[in-house]
């Protein structure tokens, strides 16, 4: 197979991904601070590139309202949004997974104001956590696009919706080389669009969206729930297809230099590719450090992540959000939680990095894997949640 | 038995047309609507007027009330130029 090699930014890459999938209707607002994405798909609509219905709505509330009826119609959908656009889609993200129907949403991750800002943070995605969704971080802009083909096989064969995110600027606006599958060979892969139901199917005529009270919406979110449970096995299962046809297999992370290592840092996004650095220069001075690369947030992964870092001595997990609960941010909570199953349970401290697109550093990272070492050596925490980068 | 959370169809499909009228909407109702036929001159008033059409009418006569969709509102009773229509608590009639 011939893959094309070019020079493209986060956000070309996953609208690239978008034209290859094809979706049967691409509803958008550029909400400030939009991203290129839905700009340049909309260009290959333009150029015929597509079959593609787009539709410009007049806001991102009612672009996901105007994608929930697309797909419960029974047409294969997608979207783009980043920071407020997806804050303003909120309401029907838990819509969309409710109504079990499988969107798929390209995010740019960036700070939620206030204060105002338009550069990379989680908070976005972070503050969308719970709403029923697949969420996929993506390393770098070839994950962005491996991640939305793969993302739409997912949602596809357990009816969620997902949504792929890359760092906004340091990926988003950053060209990288990245290879290109042939356009039939991600349709081979994405395979049959794969719908829930067919709200146009006349011959068998259904209700959706309902007033579901007492009696029944506990029933519904139970299978939502269940569907969730799947996501994980249809994560691994897709991920490794992917590995078979195209090279790179994917699973719920990555654990760079993670056999051997004591240490570890957790990390999302493009901050495990900085990490990596340092892994490697600190493993050159005989330091048994790794990185743990979380790449599907939801489903969380408890038992695999339990397994995987149980053993560690130290762990440092990075959250590019705060969830302002004055105890450090969400990743930190879950993976924690994960651990506290484990009669090892490792030492876990919280670094809350990066808001607002402030950038993070080699050196500050190896600070923290120097943190982790006094922390292993006298099995005592000193500050639980640190804040890196920020000024005192 | 309602069904359990593995058997309903998922994403709050409803698959059986029409099933709205299995959904019995007066159950909340507090006061129920009594004719008096030997008032009533079947002007059709309260048929035009209640909100939930929920007055019989068979051959231009008004024969009664579906109290499985009645809501209990009383305009008919407010607007029956007949005074044909009282309202009874429910509590009462039980
Ligand atoms: S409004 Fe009164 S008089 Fe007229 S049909 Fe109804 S009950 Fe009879
Ligand atoms: S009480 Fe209200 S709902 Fe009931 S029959 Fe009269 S108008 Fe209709």
């Amino acid at each position: 197979m011939e893959k094309m090699i070019v020079a493209k930014t986060g956000n070309e890459a996953m609208a690239e991904a978008m034209r290859q999938i094809n979706p049967d209707v691409v509803a958008a607002y550029p909400i400030t601070p939009a991203t290129e994405v839905v700009q340049i798909f909309s260009s290959f609509v333009a150029d015929g590139r597509v079959d593609t219905e787009f539709v410009p709505a007049e806001s991102e509330h009612s672009a996901l309202s105007a994608c929930v009826g697309a797909a419960a119609a029974g047409g294969r959908v997608m979207t783009s949004t980043a920071s407020q656009g997806l804050a303003l889609m909120h309401e029907v993200l838990f819509i969309a997974a409710g109504l079990r129907l499988p969107i798929v949403i390209c995010e740019v991750n960036r700070s939620l104001s206030g204060p105002i800002n338009i550069h990379c943070d989680h908070s976005d995605t972070m503050a969308s956590r719970d709403s029923g969704w697949i969420q996929i971080y993506s390393e770098d802009s070839q994950e962005a696009y491996d991640n939305t083909i793969q993302a739409m096989k997912i949602a596809e064969k357990v009816f969620l919706p997902a949504i792929v995110s890359v760092d906004a600027f340091i990926i988003s606006h950053s060209m990288e080389r990245l290879e290109i599958l042939p356009d039939e060979e991600v349709q081979a892969f994405i395979g049959e669009h794969r719908k829930p139901y067919d709200l146009l199917d006349v011959d068998n005529p259904i209700t959706l969206g309902g007033l579901d009270l007492q009696d029944y919406f506990f029933e519904h979110k139970r299978q939502e729930i269940e569907a969730m449970k799947e996501a994980k096995a249809a994560v691994i299962e897709v991920g490794k297809e992917f590995g078979e046809k195209f090279g790179t297999s994917y699973g719920f992370f990555e654990e760079y230099r993670m056999e051997d290592a004591d240490l570890a840092i957790i990390a999302l996004g493009s901050t495990a590719g900085t990490t990596k650095v340092v892994v490697n220069a600190l493993r050159e001075k005989g330091m048994k450090v790794g990185l743990f690369k979380i790449r599907v947030f939801r489903p969380l992964a408890s038992e695999e992540i339990k397994k995987s870092l149980e053993h560690m001595k130290a762990i440092a997990i990075l959250d590019r959000a705060d969830g302002m609960s004055s105890f450090g941010g969400p990743v930190f909570h879950e993976i924690r939680s994960c651990l506290y199953e484990s009669e090892k349970r490792p030492i876990v401290t919280n670094y809350i990095y990066g808001l607002g697109g402030r950038d993070i550093f080699p050196e500050e990272i190896e600070s923290v894997y120097k943190d982790l070492e006094k922390v292993a050596e006298k099995g005592e925490v000193k500050n639980l949640i640190n804040y890196l980068g920020v000024r005192e | 038995m309602k069904k359990g959370w593995k058997e309903l169809p998922i994403g709050t499909q409803i698959i059986k047309p029409g099933s709205s009228e299995d959904f019995k909407t007066g159950d909340w109702r507090i006061e129920k609507p009594i004719i008096d036929f030997d008032k009533c001159i079947h002007c059709l008033i309260c048929w035009i007027y209640c909100p939930d059409s929920s007055i019989y009418v068979n051959d231009n006569k008004v024969t009664g009330i579906n109290y499985d969709f009645c809501k209990g509102c009383a305009i008919c009773a407010e607007e029956c130029p007949k005074d044909a229509i009282t309202m009874q608590s429910e509590v009462e009639s039980e």
